[in-house]
């Protein structure tokens, strides 16, 4: 879809685990790795906190990209969170897909508390695929936008 | 069926059960709907056979603390959405009293209901007695459930958005899909919170719709029995049973086949994990763009 707002910046909602991309996104800004500040981040306290109904109001209120980041499978601070957010949230992707909203709108990413490069890494990357897809059309409440 | 008239009036009249969940006739000849009996005299509207298509098991969640016990019809297919409100402890065995009617296949006035066309079976997933004939232990030729899905999953995305598109607007936000639905049982749902901006009116948006539709399908995923009734009821021919089954059809392909109201196993594929589970960025893996 092409960008018809030639002033448009991508918004993007990044859900952070407290325990790891959280404390992963400050080591990033500590060691002065970059990332777009088209990313907004809210701290959650497990990647299972995610409800699903917090990314498609996300998206309602005017977000272009969701992504969820949370710790590594196996290293959840309580132990299952994010297996059980694992298959929620493929759960919805596959049904975001299925009402034929783009692909590669919602990301998960798995990032510890010690990968500040990694953060910086997926959330550039991340971005790029939101300028790529352009606006969020589709998902959106249109009277929103201008 | 008079069998199950009668019997229902001896359990009334000796004391066994103090209410009875049934059907009765509407006013016209197809529109049977679910009604309440309290005493043999009230049991003369009692209707059962071809009309009966409303799956009663909904309406125990109303009357598991009330005093006594209920009398419930269940088809077959009823009984799994039953068993699975059990496993969810939203109501008690013993507070009721499970007539399994034997099914040939329900209709309304259009002709066979679509979820008689991928009937589940003739089992009874519980029962305290079943009152069937030879007539209704037969199976007739069905068609693959997943059609429907597999087709749409064959689309573009642009395809599969203008199709959703289509069939949503014309929701109504009448609710009635949620009201029927035996999984659909929350004291408050998330779609009656004051805060919410989306509470129990029509859309204003075509965000509103997606979302109402994702989360209601999303909210039974893995609890959902397929029994049909949201699609059943809608009064705008929406067809839901497409969303949930797609869930289905991704639960049992992703972490192993599943039937919900099935078995004594109350985990549902959402309530449990394995560590091997796929990546979500699998799902951008299947299918078409
Ligand atoms: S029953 Fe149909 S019209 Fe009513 S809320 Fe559900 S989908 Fe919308
Ligand atoms: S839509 Fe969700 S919250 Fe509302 S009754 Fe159904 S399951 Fe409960």
């Amino acid at each position: 879809m092409s960008v018809s707002n030639p002033n448009w910046k991508p918004k993007i909602v990044a859900f952070c685990c407290n325990w790891c991309s959280y404390a992963g996104a400050d080591l990033a800004g500590s060691g002065r790795m970059a990332y777009p500040a088209d990313v907004k981040i809210i701290r959650v306290p497990c990647s299972c906190r995610v409800n699903p109904l917090f990314i498609l109001r996300a998206f309602e209120r005017g977000a272009d990209g969701v992504i969820m980041c949370g710790c590594h499978p196996g290293d959840c601070h309580y132990t299952s969170g994010n297996y059980f957010a694992r298959r929620r949230m493929t759960m919805l992707f596959s049904m975001l897909d299925y009402l034929g909203i783009e692909r590669g709108r919602t990301r998960v990413e798995w990032v510890s508390a010690a990968e500040g490069a990694k953060f910086s890494k997926t959330m550039n990357e991340f971005v790029k695929t939101i300028y790529d897809l352009g606006e969020n059309r589709k998902l959106g409440d249109l009277r929103c936008k201008k | 069926m008079a069998r199950i008239k009668q019997r229902a009036i001896e359990l009334l009249s000796d004391g066994t059960v103090m209410r009875v969940i049934g059907w009765e006739k509407g006013e016209g000849n197809c529109d049977w709907s679910p009604a309440l009996f309290e005493n043999a005299a009230e049991m003369e509207n009692f209707v059962y056979g071809d009309y009966a298509g409303a799956n009663l098991s909904k309406y125990c969640l109303k009357f598991n603390r009330q005093e006594g016990k209920t009398l419930v019809v269940l088809k077959p297919c009823d009984t799994l959405s039953f068993r699975q409100l059990l496993h969810e402890h939203r109501i008690d065995r013993e507070k009721f009293y499970v007539i399994g009617a034997g099914c040939k296949g329900m209709k309304d006035e259009k002709g066979g209901l679509l979820k008689c066309s991928a009937c589940k079976g003739k089992e009874f997933e519980v029962y305290d007695e079943i009152i069937d004939d030879e007539e209704a232990q037969k199976t007739t030729a069905l068609m693959d459930r997943m059609a429907g899905v597999i087709e749409l999953e064959k689309m573009t995305a642009q395809e599969r958005f203008d199709f959703w598109r289509g069939e949503l607007s014309r929701c109504i936000r009448c609710n009635a899909c949620r009201n029927v639905c035996p999984a659909c049982s929350c004291i408050k749902c998330v779609f009656d919170n004051p805060a919410s901006g989306v509470q129990s009116k029509a859309p204003v948006t075509d965000f509103e719709e997606n979302m109402f539709h994702i989360i209601r399908a999303y909210h039974v995923a893995g609890r959902c029995t397929d029994c049909g009734e949201c699609s059943r009821v809608c009064p705008q021919n929406i067809p839901l049973h497409l969303l949930n089954r797609k869930f289905i059809k991704d639960m049992n392909e992703l972490y192993g086949d599943y039937q919900a109201g099935v078995g004594e196993n109350e985990r549902t594929p959402l309530t449990s994990y394995t560590k091997e589970d796929a990546e979500p960025g699998i799902v951008y893996e299947r299918g078409n763009a």
